[in-house]
């Protein structure tokens, strides 16, 4: 546990596998650089691994004045409980005020583990961080400059703003795709500190005996341009019209949970809360009626085009271009044009 | 020598929140918890299912707790429809308004009190928070290693568990000794429907303060004395029959107040805002050839096709 401090950096967890640091914790040091600006202190990013020192370079060039760096074997691939020690001793010996990772598999791990540890507050999956103040309530102290947690709950019908106040580090886990990745900046410098940290044998109670990635066949983050089909599309069959539409364009093909749950494509397209959260140049959601969850997931691109039969659709309340009319006659059309004038 | 296992598996009633309509929203626009049905959280049949399947094979038992207000039993009898050994409410209103961390520390009490254990089960997440972090926290709070987005047993011999856990983008599997807690997810298994002749069994089954409410329910014009004495009644006939629910507090567990409820919860709340549609208002397109035809005019003009 460490006390409330007003001078501790605001830290990243920076995620890396095979050799490549996840682009969250790029989004997030750009994030957290903000964040730490506004408080006027230090921002590092903590990056334990195995051989991949050179990794702290990105990490520096994201933002990251500091690179708490932590190289041993049995850090190579990610296990709970040796990720854990080095966070909690990293923690306890450089009190950061703010420490935030990416909402992805490892981070929803790791996070709650160092939480408990640590005693700490954590907020699962924001959409957004601020810094601002709050007033308690119960003491009617006014506590400045604290991490504002901005999360959906209730299956994202309602937004809540967390806070956490006497136990520190502030701590919260921040969904993929949410903040923008910067360009790499090669001005930026920094610096790179090696750790070394102290393991007990619990650290090394859960051995890895297999691993297997896939390669991401739909690689719906990296897309410029998505068409997404939703339930309107009706059918298997009828989601070719969505595939002929994102090939015109060049673009990757998302589906609503509505498509994927009727078994129209397969949920690696998923977009929206529990699927990818993208930010696109353009969105083009077709028969996609805008649940809140998918909304989430999409509202932050910059171009959004919605076709559905239903003129009051919640789509069309995020929508740039509006067409009330029916895929099947709006798509085809469509794809008309734009060859046209290609 | 074949080994039974004991497992224990933490479950939730949660408001169901997939189906939230306009009635279930208050005049200041927030979630009115108390008009939405309450349903057993999805994620908690699968780790109850993983417990019971684990038992099925290697025989043990398997003991549901869940923490939460006395109605909260509901889930409990829900558990030994489908095959649950003992299950265990967890309840005080001392532990109200517990954050993730509070909460994973009341039930690392309520799971010491029980004592012997090799698995822990939960559900990797609920569906009024979607956190995940109780799992982890409890592990923690335990003392012992956390398997997260559990998915199958892979091998179990003697106190050596191999584990296959989904990492999304993949899978892994990992080795451990026990004891262990796993997070389970909706792929893990597909949840067993109640029991018909462990419906007709267990309906009955009651905590104390239950039997109380239907006491009071029952004999509504009844004075104190005579409704103590049937509630007394009733809790002896409960118990010959094995239906009484166990019923917990914060001191039967020997929780240390300072780490439950509001004071041993580090997360506030701080502003709650629901989720209005704003009609920012958009260009509307007319679905004819020449409508479309501009709007793919428009946005190769801004150079949104790139």
């Amino acid at each position: 546990m460490i006390e409330p401090n007003r001078d501790g950096d605001v830290w990243v967890f920076a995620e890396q596998e095979d050799k490549t640091v996840n682009d969250v914790s790029l989004e997030l040091c750009g994030r957290a650089r903000q964040l730490a600006d506004q408080l006027g202190v230090g921002m590092a990013a903590v990056l334990p691994g195995w051989n991949g020192r050179e990794l702290s370079h990105r990490l520096i060039a994201h933002g990251a004045d500091k690179v708490y760096h932590v190289d041993d074997k049995q850090l190579e691939h990610y296990r709970t409980l040796p990720y854990a020690r080095v966070m909690c001793q990293l923690i306890s010996k450089h009190k950061p005020q703010i420490v935030i990772y990416g909402a992805t598999a490892v981070g929803r791990d790791l996070a709650p583990r160092v939480a408990s540890e640590m005693r700490a507050g954590l907020t699962a999956d924001c959409t957004a961080l601020e810094i601002g103040d709050y007033l308690d309530p119960r003491s009617k102290i006014e506590h400045k400059n604290l991490m504002l947690q901005i999360r959906p709950a209730f299956g994202g019908n309602i937004i809540a703003t967390i806070v956490n106040f006497d136990r520190w580090p502030q701590m919260a886990t921040v969904r993929e795709g949410v903040m923008p990745l910067g360009e790499d900046d090669p001005r930026r410098s920094g610096e790179i500190v090696d750790e070394k940290v102290e393991y007990n044998d619990f650290d090394s109670a859960v051995r890895l005996i297999e691993r297997h990635r896939e390669k991401r066949a739909v690689n719906l983050k990296a897309a410029r341009i998505i068409v997404t089909g939703g339930g309107g599309v009706g059918s298997k069959e009828n989601f070719q019209l969505i595939r002929n539409l994102a090939g015109v364009l060049g673009g990757a093909v998302g589906a609503s949970r509505a498509a994927v749950d009727s078994g129209f494509i397969d949920k690696a397209h998923q977009v929206g809360q529990t699927g990818t959260t993208v930010r696109p140049a353009l969105y083009i959601a077709c028969g996609v009626s805008g649940a809140v969850q998918h909304r989430a997931g999409m509202e932050e691109s910059a171009k959004i085009v919605a076709i559905n039969r239903d003129s009051e659709a919640p789509i069309f309340s995020v929508a740039h271009y509006g067409i009330v009319g029916d895929l099947n006659k709006v798509i085809p059309m469509m794809i008309q044009a734009i060859r046209e004038r290609a | 020598m074949e080994l039974a296992y004991d497992s224990i598996v933490c479950v939730k009633q949660v408001p169901d929140t997939s189906n939230i309509t306009g009635e279930a929203m208050t005049p200041e626009g927030t979630v009115n918890r108390a008009a939405l049905p309450a349903v057993f959280n999805p994620e908690d049949l699968n780790a109850l299912e993983a417990a019971l399947e684990l038992r099925d094979q290697h025989g043990g038992t398997v003991t549901a707790i869940t923490m939460g207000p006395p109605v909260a039993s509901e889930v409990l009898r829900e558990c030994l429809y489908r095959g649950a050994d003992r299950a265990v409410l967890i309840t005080d209103r001392r532990a109200a308004a517990s954050d993730t961390l509070a909460t994973s520390y009341i039930l690392s009490r309520a799971v010491e009190t029980i004592g012997r254990y090799d698995f822990i089960f939960c559900g990797r997440q609920a569906i009024d928070g979607d956190t995940a972090q109780v799992g982890p926290q409890l592990a923690e709070k335990l003392g012992i290693a956390q398997v997260t987005y559990f998915e199958r047993m892979v091998e179990l011999n003697n106190r050596t568990a191999r584990v296959r856990r989904n990492v999304g983008n993949g899978w892994e599997i990992l080795e451990a000794e026990l004891p262990l807690l796993f997070t389970v997810t909706d792929l893990a298994n597909e949840p067993r429907p109640p029991g018909a002749r462990r419906v007709m069994r267990y309906k009955r089954a009651r905590t104390m303060d239950g039997v109380r409410r239907d006491v009071v329910a029952a004999m509504p014009n009844a004075d104190e004395q005579q409704q103590e004495a049937e509630w007394a009644k009733r809790l002896e006939s409960l118990k010959m029959g094995q239906l009484l629910l166990e019923q917990w507090d914060l001191d039967k567990v020997k929780a240390d107040l300072r780490w439950c409820g509001v004071t041993g919860s580090p997360t506030k709340v701080h502003r709650v805002q629901s989720i209005v549609l704003t009609k920012e208002g958009h260009t509307e397109v007319s679905p004819t050839e020449a409508g479309i035809r501009e709007m793919v005019h428009e946005l190769i003009e801004d150079r949104t096709f790139g």
